[in-house]
């Protein structure tokens, strides 16, 4: 309902006064193509792939070649299993997310930054690698564990590939969320509120019930929904996990029904893409009203976090802490490079059978994997960077720009984050298949069209940093350089870039980091020659060459590691919250 | 130099009473106007106004034979040849203190010598000469404020706006930036326009204070006459220390009471119409011929005793004493004039 208002007051706000033209700059000093730019620049983002959705959705339903699939057991069987494993794996989130954050943020336990650092990287790490580094350490052909000697007979079933397999690895991919969510509901905790519980005689553990516990609610809450919806669009995990043992989820199932193309897919997947969405909406809306009723305004100090002092469980709570970082994180990584080091399938890792042979193969070999080298940097640098052309005039705006200017674009922006990146995909697809007017050229199976789902994909994610360093920037520095003189270009080259400068850069860091590791998305866009390192991980693995997946996971991992590393050397001069692991 | 001219100047934001209206006043040939008022009074909307940030919804805003500002048009602030000192001094974190300073000259494409001698005087003036290459973080508030002030003088502007420039400073500071403000403005001879919520900042630096009130203009004024003869019960009781007594006075008196008028009317058991008025705590004094007052309240404040005393109907009355009287006790008073609102 709300929104619904603000496009109608945007509606008649937006009617130009008349006599107001003439002047040549309106005492909001932006110059007249600013607005027009970036409204276009959302609505072909953000807007028009959502328009050929519902489009082809419709058209689907109408001319009844694509309304089969709503009816056939294959759907049902996806949707159960889809909400199975998405429940199942908010569930696994929910305990270890909790977990981590009370530890983090609550008690006195040491190495806090290190701990929040590992315990981010799962998230960071593309799903399709977790899934493979994690059946490489259990599965009976585990160089890991053949090594080890604990391997499971060959020819056991993989205990993976199953409902609770995929499940279990949502769990851990998405348990950052949940610690992202709750660790900045408790962050605003406030410490004199815990101090005067305590003061008034309730115990630290009373005080945990009593205060903490209810005031944590909403980020449980908040978190608990962002893993669901993190599940229900999850490609990766589910491709690699469910494929092989026939376990289909509705990502895959779109996936596989766009590789079988037919006269009716464009509609199929179009209302597959539909219940994905409707899927996750049903989340969101479910956590609208877990948390209504549930706006704790914090009142009074808040920032400095109330520290339980654990005393002498102190060490047995660091201890728990970094067996599951060993169990989530080192080992499968331990099991990744192992594979990747070993000659062929199966055979266990010692001194005399390591060899670098995969890398020497996907480095300098293989066109395939040197292809996806390039496409993947050329795709995220570039959209690392060209979104910022959007991202800052947008910020610009919504920080200038109060009321209803500011609300259509906060809208607009969040349509595609708040879209699975599976259903984004085939929203491009569906905008993109036919040529484009006027020019006549089809984007559909050309690397554009990939780089224009990244655009819109990691929008908000470009947007988010450059959005905190506008909050941070006083308005009254851009008015003091606006009355020394300088014109609209001169202050954003003197004032407002300087400072904006850290954020973008973290910005640019951060979109690349995710884009040059992006599976879902790429994995319905590419075709031959345009395959990204995503794909190129996924294939290889499909195709049974393990160990050339495993060691192209494994410099993936190296470069998640060493980007998050430049952006933790970013750190003293970002806004705060841009980088997750920090307070 | 010309005078900066308000006319009917109204600024609405859409929500309920206009933030400004209907505000007219003009601003002489280097002036110090001091715009004072509580907070949300609408002054800060007039500076802005002036400065070019908010487009009036109606009126004008002129300055000599030049229209800066009207609901249809507005000149872009950056070609008002204005300067201003912000509330949280605006000074640019990634630029030196000179940087700042000399950057109105830089957007004039002022460079090398002139450049760096001008931004040399506009530093002298402030005395922060040696401060020229820290940056602003490592300054102190003041110092901070004396490169934002520094910023203002370098381009000689027409117009100075100076946003509750001292609310952020303590109370020392206040006074020896006031005076760096009194030599700012004797230098210069800018037309200086200051928004103050404090009325003895305005006072001791203005040549005219207007008094605003939900957005109106209530009195325009210098400062003696604007204590001396405030007009109606919001600058009365903004302006000094005062008590505001309701009395029985009649229409035909003169606006300034003597003591045996305020005697009969404090006296008097009439049921007819009351009028404010406003009596200075400076103008009541002890005396023998006085009338008897409770004293409800002494304090001590170093230099002399604030009183709050009782008129025989309850109302109560300020008062200054330079010896303690004991609460509950009663005293002589005289009231040496009050000023009928």
């Amino acid at each position: 309902m709300r929104s619904r208002h603000r496009w109608l007051r945007f509606a008649i706000a937006g009617v130009p006064r008349p006599g107001r033209a003439k002047s040549g700059a309106s005492p909001a000093g932006e110059p007249r193509w600013l607005v027009p730019f970036v409204l276009a620049c959302l609505f072909l983002l953000c807007v028009l792939p959502l328009i050929s959705l519902v489009k082809a959705g419709f058209a689907g339903l109408v001319s009844g070649n694509s309304i089969g699939v709503l009816t056939e057991p294959a759907t049902y069987a996806a949707i159960r299993n889809t909400l199975v494993t998405a429940t199942g794996g908010m569930l696994i989130s929910l305990v270890i997310g909790a977990l981590f954050a009370f530890a983090v943020a609550l008690t006195d336990i040491r190495g806090k930054l290190t701990l929040s650092f590992a315990f981010m990287l799962p998230m960071m790490i593309p799903p399709q690698v977790t899934a493979l580094a994690w059946v490489e350490m259990t599965g009976p052909a585990s160089p890991l564990l053949k090594t080890l000697g604990l391997a499971p007979p060959l020819g056991s079933p993989q205990p993976l590939y199953s409902l609770s397999g995929i499940a279990l690895l949502l769990g851990v991919q998405h348990a950052p969320l949940v610690f992202l969510a709750l660790k900045a509901g408790l962050s605003a905790s406030p410490r004199d509120g815990v101090e005067a519980a305590r003061l008034s005689g309730a115990l630290p553990f009373r005080v945990f019930l009593d205060i903490v516990a209810p005031l944590s609610a909403p980020g449980l809450i908040a978190g608990a929904a962002i893993a669901f919806v993190s599940g229900v669009g999850n490609f990766g995990i589910p491709a690699i996990l469910g494929i092989p043992a026939g376990i289909s989820v509705l990502p895959t199932l779109i996936y596989t029904r766009l590789a079988s193309f037919g006269s009716g897919t464009f509609g199929e997947i179009a209302l597959i893409s539909s219940l994905i969405a409707a899927i996750a909406a049903a989340g969101l809306i479910l956590q609208q009203r877990a948390l209504s009723g549930k706006d704790y305004r914090i009142i009074g100090l808040s920032g400095a976090n109330a520290a339980f002092s654990l005393g002498r469980f102190r060490v047995l709570v660091e201890l728990a802490l970094a067996a599951i970082l060993f169990l989530v994180l080192v080992a499968p990584l331990a099991a990744l490079i192992a594979s990747s080091l070993v000659p062929a399938y199966g055979v266990p890792l010692n001194w005399q059978t390591v060899s670098l042979r995969a890398y020497e193969e996907i480095l300098f070999r293989q066109t395939m994997t040197l292809s996806a080298f390039t496409n993947s940097l050329f795709l995220a640098s570039t959209a690392a960077l060209g979104l910022l052309v959007v991202a800052v005039p947008a910020a610009y705006l919504m920080n200038r720009r109060k009321g209803a200017l500011s609300g259509t674009l906060c809208i607009l922006i969040e349509i595609p984050y708040a879209l699975p990146g599976i259903v984004l995909a085939v929203a491009f697809i569906l905008t993109f298949a036919a040529p484009l007017p006027v020019l006549n050229v089809s984007l559909y199976g050309t690397i554009w069209i990939i780089l224009i789902a990244y655009f819109s994909s990691f929008l908000a994610v470009s947007l988010k940093p450059v959005m905190g360093a506008f909050l941070q920037i006083d308005p009254s520095l851009e008015e003091a350089a606006r009355l020394s003189g300088a014109g609209f270009i001169r202050r954003m080259r003197d004032v407002i870039l300087p400072l904006v400068a850290p954020a973008a850069g973290a910005s640019i860091i951060l979109v690349f980091l995710i884009a040059a590791n992006e599976l879902t998305v790429s994995a319905l866009l590419w075709s031959a020659g345009t395959q990204t390192l995503g794909v190129a991980i996924f294939n290889l693995d499909d195709s049974g060459s393990s160990d050339l997946a495993s060691a192209l996971s494994v410099l993936v991992v190296l470069m998640v590691i060493m980007l998050m590393a430049a952006l933790e050397a970013l750190a003293n001069y970002l806004p705060e919250g841009v980088l997750p692991w920090r307070n | 130099m010309a005078q900066l001219i308000l006319n009917h100047l109204t600024k609405d934001f859409g929500g309920g009473r206009p933030a400004v209206s209907d505000v007219s006043l003009t601003v002489r040939e280097g002036g110090f106007l001091a715009l004072l008022g509580p907070s949300g009074c609408g002054k800060t909307t007039v500076l802005r106004m002036i400065a070019g940030f908010e487009q009036p919804t109606d009126g004008t805003i002129d300055y000599g034979e030049r229209r800066l500002s009207d609901a249809s048009r507005a000149l872009p602030p950056e070609k008002r040849n204005m300067a201003m000192v912000f509330q949280s001094y605006a000074l640019w974190p990634h630029m030196t203190v000179a940087g700042n300073v000399g950057y109105p000259l830089k957007v004039r494409g002022i460079s090398g010598e002139s450049w760096r001698s001008r931004v040399g005087e506009a530093l002298a003036l402030v005395k922060l000469t040696d401060y020229a290459e820290r940056r602003p973080a490592a300054l102190s508030g003041g110092q901070r404020q004396r490169v934002a002030l520094a910023r203002c003088l370098v381009t000689s502007p027409d117009v100075v706006l100076l946003d509750e420039p001292l609310a952020n400073l303590d109370q020392h500071l206040r006074k020896s930036m006031e005076e760096t403000f009194r030599i700012f403005h004797e230098r210069s001879g800018a037309t200086m326009v200051y928004v103050t919520h404090d009325q003895s900042e305005a006072m001791a630096l203005a040549t005219d204070v207007a008094v605003m009130s939900e957005g109106r203009l209530v009195q325009l004024a210098p400062p003696a006459e604007i204590y001396a003869r405030p007009e109606g019960a919001v600058v009365g009781g903004l302006i000094g220390r005062g008590s505001i007594l309701r009395l029985p006075v009649a229409d035909h008196a003169p606006r300034a009471l003597a003591w045996p008028m305020l005697c009969e009317a404090i006296g008097s058991a009439d049921d007819g119409p009351r009028r404010d008025v406003l009596v200075r705590p400076e103008h009541v004094r002890q005396d023998a011929d006085g009338i008897a007052l409770e004293v409800k309240a002494c304090v001590y404040e170093g230099e002399r005793f604030a009183l709050t005393l009782a008129l025989p109907d309850g109302q109560p009355l300020k008062a200054y004493g330079d010896t303690a009287i004991p609460v509950g006790q009663k005293a002589d008073f005289k009231i040496a004039s009050g000023w009928r609102l």
